[in-house]
């Protein structure tokens, strides 16, 4: 087959209960109006969002899962970032 | 709808020991599996050749049922039947971009369903002569497949599980919207429900085949297993099937064509006749009566698309090249 590539767009659509645009998947489209389109027709068939972005895939730098232990586990050590760390005497109640 | 995806699978493997075991020690542990995770050439393989054929089922699933749409027996029937082979259309897509995250490209794939390469569910090649065969595809064979699907919504490889759970929420309504044409024909008229007797006849059978040959036939299921990929075996699935199908039946009032099914007081399930494996090997093999037609008609709308193709790239290239000219001022996203 001979084809040209079409491009793939990952898709990230809002959903109406107020958080912030999620990824849900990802479509084949020529350009950013089809990638709209086909977004809204693949991923949103029941009332799913009320915004719909799409993102060239090619455009997205993503971590690399050999990184995985010096990016992310420095931070299970320092649970002084948790409120859990620090007592509060119970007469103080809710802090 | 599904596939008998693991037939044809190969699950061979040739990483070193240390590998493996770290890479199973994972999957022992439920950890998901991502794209961009090391894992053996097989799991990914199999993966490949799994994902790949459930999609492919879900596009030509939505030929047989395609076929009522212009004859649908009323504008409700019509929106539903609409909705529903839509939907189709919608999981062979996640399903597509499920398998691509493996490496393997959308124009491969296509490419593999209409040379033969890669099967898909035989069920989708038999014909669908009346409208009670709408009513019998929803609720057996979207019956079936959801008891395939549940399970895969586990799966190990976290893009297939994230699709499938997607899929489950969707295909729901497509039994209901199945049972209720059954349901609506065995309470007309005595020709109506034997529309929908007839039909049973004839979906029944290969609605039990689509879990996949017995477990004792089953070459790749073990590798499936330990890899989590596959968490119930064929018959496992296939007697969960059926024991929940034959009170559905009976509310019906129709009749499976089955003989020696009855119910086993000691096994607290239904004892069933036996399944004719020549007739399953010979549809997967091609041998079905529409399998010409499906690839055809999948060939005709590649074919007749290959225009449309190309037109919206040589725009996208047109536009591009306009605007590269033009600089562009970056906001932030909403």
């Amino acid at each position: 087959m001979t084809e040209a590539r079409t491009p793939l767009w990952e898709v990230f659509i809002r959903p109406r209960n107020g958080l912030s645009h999620k990824h849900v998947g990802s479509v084949h489209a020529a350009d950013a109006t089809m990638a709209l389109q086909a977004a809204r027709d693949v991923y949103t068939r029941r009332g799913e969002g009320l915004s719909v972005w799409v993102v060239p895939s090619a455009e997205i730098t993503a971590s690399d899962p050999a990184d995985k232990d010096a990016l992310f586990e420095p931070t299970a050590s320092k649970i002084y970032r948790h409120p859990t760390f620090y007592e509060v005497p119970d007469e103080v109640e809710n802090m | 709808m599904y596939s008998q995806g693991l037939i044809g699978a190969d699950g061979t493997t040739d990483e070193d020991e240390a590998f493996l075991q770290h890479f199973q020690s994972r999957i022992d542990a439920e950890q998901k599996i991502e794209p961009n995770d090391a894992m053996p050439e097989g799991y990914r393989r199999t993966l490949i050749r799994q994902i790949s054929q459930h999609a492919h089922s879900e596009i030509v699933g939505m030929l047989p049922e395609g076929n009522w749409i212009s004859r649908a027996p009323t504008l409700r029937r019509k929106a539903a039947l609409l909705a529903k082979v839509q939907d189709e259309g919608g999981h062979g897509l996640y399903l597509y971009a499920a398998a691509e995250t493996l490496g393997i490209s959308r124009e491969e794939m296509t490419e593999q369903l209409l040379t033969g390469a890669a099967k898909y569910s035989s069920i989708f090649n038999y014909p669908t002569p009346t409208w009670a065969d709408i009513g019998a595809i929803g609720w057996l064979v979207d019956g079936a497949a959801i008891m395939n699907q549940i399970p895969l919504c586990r799966c190990s490889f976290g893009p297939y599980a994230r699709a499938m759970i997607r899929i489950c929420k969707e295909e729901s309504f497509h039994q209901r919207q199945g049972y209720e044409i059954m349901l609506t024909l065995c309470s007309g008229t005595p020709e109506q429900k034997q529309l929908a007797q007839d039909s049973l006849d004839r979906w029944w059978w290969p609605s039990l085949m689509m879990f996949g040959p017995h477990d004792s036939d089953s070459t790749h299921s073990d590798q499936s297993m330990a890899w989590k990929i596959k968490r119930f075996s064929n018959d496992e699935l296939r007697q969960k099937f059926i024991d929940a199908t034959v009170p559905q039946a009976e509310f019906l009032g129709i009749k499976m064509p089955d003989p020696d099914l009855e119910w086993s007081e000691k096994r607290g399930s239904y004892d069933h006749g036996p399944i004719d494996w020549d007739e399953f090997w010979r549809v997967v093999k091609g041998g079905g009566k529409c399998s010409k037609d499906r690839i055809s008609d999948r060939q005709a709308a590649w074919d007749n698309g290959a225009w449309v193709r190309e037109a919206a790239l040589a725009y996208a290239d047109k536009v591009r090249a306009r605007q590269a000219t033009a600089a562009p001022t970056p906001v932030a996203a909403e």
